[in-house]
């Protein structure tokens, strides 16, 4: 690993008191990441990917929330800052793109006046020069005629711009680190590849980190440098953006391979499908929570397997599951490509 | 699907599209409504889909797709046009004339949080359409316990209420309703964009057994290609209203003829890294524009880079080329001077566009 860390999480746990009981959503998450890294969080709706990037920011205080182990920027630990740190923190250091770009900004406030707010919140400026540099985010994340739209309302916007103007405002302080929760999944194709192109490019002129949170592997594979795989509230793979697509050593990772569609492919009789549910996080499997979809699962899998290096081919390369890494190989193979065994032809 | 021919071929043609148009007027004034503006939702639209097959239609959003599978159910009234299902014309047909077309052609919605009514039990939601044709007490409940199992749910689900279960299960409930009364054609729009990559592939599988048990023709909406793929025979492109491109499945991804098809394409991400870095991307820059105002000519030559001058001035016909795949545009790609040679211009052109053909 290089020698700056700009965050560094480890063992994070939140869990929610809920009337069905206590909720864990996430579960001893750890992470890290470098200036300029490109870290995508990846798994199914409710696996704890959207918590985890929240919690870095406050956003899930509640007096039914619990929080345990530490996530540190640049020396201060965010899990049990104070309102007032986490407020100098928040927007100017590590700032965050919300999935849906419809209802994240205020409709009754100008475009300009809701970036002017944010600049002025975190530096003494005048509403002049802040407007100014409104002027020129927008202009950097590709709106054009940025002077005259800066005095729109959002509802004058497509969702494409809003999303735009949603990064712009996340610039707006110049911050280290960008969390972008599911940033293009409300967007069409042909805008997503736009926004994904912006997101690149300003990683690349500002050197700022992101974390990418995404259940859309076809995403993960244009942009990012590393990626985590969550299930059920803990990470089960963490390893570079090739060692995921290339060499996945979790056959929950091998089942969200193995169930995407390609179009620059032919296409398979059947699409492969993970059978079953996700648990609810209110009442996990013990050990292993991927055990009752996998049918790989054998006596092991009731003991909970550490997040450690495994069989991968760098010591960074780090999973979740007991299957002997020899065995792995051929066992996520499945008709010549990368994939989980359909629940009926398993036989292991 | 497999097992079906592709369309023509001899299979009845179930839904005949003719020129169908759907134009939402925009309104000025306190006393008398002045028409300002119309917005060209569904704009000069034909297509015939046959029994039992699956035809795709792909668009981004605000391209009319759903005004035009809505406009099909006949729960928006077009504005222009014909739709003919079974060779009876429904386009202008009153409520009562619509009842029996109404029990064949059914629909399952994108949201499976917004689509079922959070008061009534599943029993009771899939059980309404029974009821409303005439099914009562015993066999309804049978029929219920019957749809259940067909969408791979168990028979003591049927007493829950929505709330109880998960986004895939809940899109099971909306097929078993749709189910129901045994419907010729299901249009199912965007039936699996709210689910989870692993739920999308159960669904769409599903889909896939239940047409080939049921003989079922699918109009497929969705907003991108990769999905559709899966499921459809034959795939329409639209894009602000019209038709861009309508093609065999398998060719369009292969043959993508459209500059707007290429552009879909190619927007896609690759899900393999390696490809990536070697991929040349197109992409397409700018908006769709505003559907009150749409572009001259083709409506996608502002954001086409071989857009001219005949593009901004002429509409281009839909082209006929081999494999009954069909174009609308004065450039096309992928295509062969003998495959030009041999094009025609296609009935199903909206009546507004030019003859002139593409010539190589």
């Amino acid at each position: 690993m290089s020698a700056e860390r700009l965050l560094e999480v480890d063992g994070l746990e939140v869990s929610f008191q809920t009337e069905e009981g206590l909720v864990h959503a996430v579960d001893g998450v750890s992470f890290d990441l470098g200036p300029g890294e490109i870290l995508a969080v990846v798994g199914e709706s409710g696996c704890g990917k959207s918590v985890t990037a929240m919690t870095l920011l406050g956003l899930t205080r509640s007096p039914n929330s619990r929080f345990g182990g530490t996530a540190i920027y640049r020396g201060t630990e965010l899990v049990g800052a104070s309102d007032d740190e986490l407020r100098k923190i928040r927007g100017a250091e590590i700032a965050m793109i919300f999935q849906d770009p419809m209802t994240s900004l205020n409709p009754v406030h100008r475009i300009g006046d809701q970036i002017v707010e944010q600049i002025r919140a975190h530096g003494p400026v005048t509403e002049a020069v802040a407007m100014e540099r409104a002027i020129e985010l927008l202009e950097r994340v590709g709106i054009p005629r940025a002077r005259e739209r800066i005095r729109s309302y959002p509802h004058e916007f497509s969702g494409g711009m809003r999303q735009r103007v949603m990064i712009a405002m996340a610039l707006s302080c110049d911050p280290s680190v960008l969390i972008a929760d599911e940033p293009t999944t409300a967007l069409d194709v042909t805008i997503q590849a736009q926004i994904l192109g912006r997101i690149r490019d300003l990683r690349d002129e500002t050197g700022a980190a992101v974390i990418l949170v995404t259940h859309d592997l076809g995403v993960v594979a244009e942009i990012a440098d590393r990626v985590a795989v969550m299930y059920a509230g803990r990470i089960v793979e963490h390893g570079t953006l090739d060692e995921i697509f290339y060499d996945p050593q979790h056959p929950y990772t091998w089942g969200l391979l193995g169930s995407i569609t390609r179009v620059d492919r032919p296409r398979p009789t059947r699409l492969p499908a993970i059978g079953g549910l996700p648990p609810s996080l209110a009442d996990r499997p013990e050990g292993c929570h991927f055990r009752p979809r996998c049918p790989h699962a054998f006596a092991k899998c009731t003991e909970t397997p550490d997040l450690e290096f495994r069989g991968g081919k760098t010591p960074d390369h780090i999973d979740r599951c007991w299957l002997d890494p020899e065995a792995k190989r051929k066992l996520r193979v499945v008709d010549g490509q990368t994939g989980l065994m359909p629940p009926d032809r398993a036989t292991a | 699907m497999s097992g079906h021919a592709s369309a023509g071929n001899g299979a009845k043609p179930l839904l005949e599209v003719e020129h169908l148009e759907l134009h939402f007027p925009i309104k000025e004034g306190i006393f008398f409504d002045r028409e300002r503006a119309r917005v060209h939702a569904v704009d000069d639209v034909s297509f015939v889909l046959t029994e039992g097959e699956t035809l795709g239609l792909v668009g981004e959003s605000g391209c009319g797709k759903t005004t035009l599978s809505r406009t099909l159910m006949r729960l928006l009234d077009p504005t222009g046009g014909s739709i003919r299902f079974h060779g009876r014309e429904i386009a202008e047909a009153g409520k009562r004339e619509l009842r029996p077309t109404r029990r064949e052609m059914q629909m399952v919605f994108q949201d499976p949080f917004a689509s079922l009514n959070p008061r009534k039990t599943v029993a009771q939601s899939v059980s309404t359409p029974l009821r409303l044709h005439g099914a009562r007490g015993e066999e309804a409940d049978r029929r219920v316990r019957e749809l259940l199992e067909r969408v791979g749910l168990a028979p003591e689900h049927a007493k829950r209420y929505p709330h109880e279960f998960s986004g895939g299960q809940r899109q099971r409930i909306g097929i078993a309703r749709a189910l129901a009364l045994e419907p010729k054609l299901i249009i199912l729009d965007e039936p699996v964009s709210a689910l989870d990559v692993s739920v999308q592939a159960q669904i769409i599988n599903l889909l896939d057994d239940l047409q080939e048990r049921m003989g079922l023709a699918y109009l497929f909406v969705a907003h991108d290609l990769s999905v559709v793929r899966h499921v459809s025979e034959r795939i329409a492109v639209m894009y602000l209203g019209k038709l861009m491109e309508v093609s065999p499945a398998e060719e369009l991804y292969t043959k993508p003829i459209h500059p707007y098809t290429n552009a879909l394409l190619g927007a896609i991400p690759v899900p393999d890294p390696r490809e990536n870095r070697e991929r040349e991307r197109i992409v397409v820059s700018g908006e769709p524009p505003n559907p009150i105002d749409p572009p001259s000519g083709c409506v996608f030559h502002p954001r086409c880079e071989w857009a001219t001058e005949a593009c901004r001035s002429v509409e281009p016909p839909l082209a006929r080329y081999p494999n009954g795949h069909l174009a609308a545009c004065h450039h096309p790609r992928n295509v062969t001077a003998e495959d030009l040679a041999g094009a025609e211009r296609d009935p199903a052109s909206p009546l507004s566009a030019g003859d002139e053909l593409p010539v190589a």
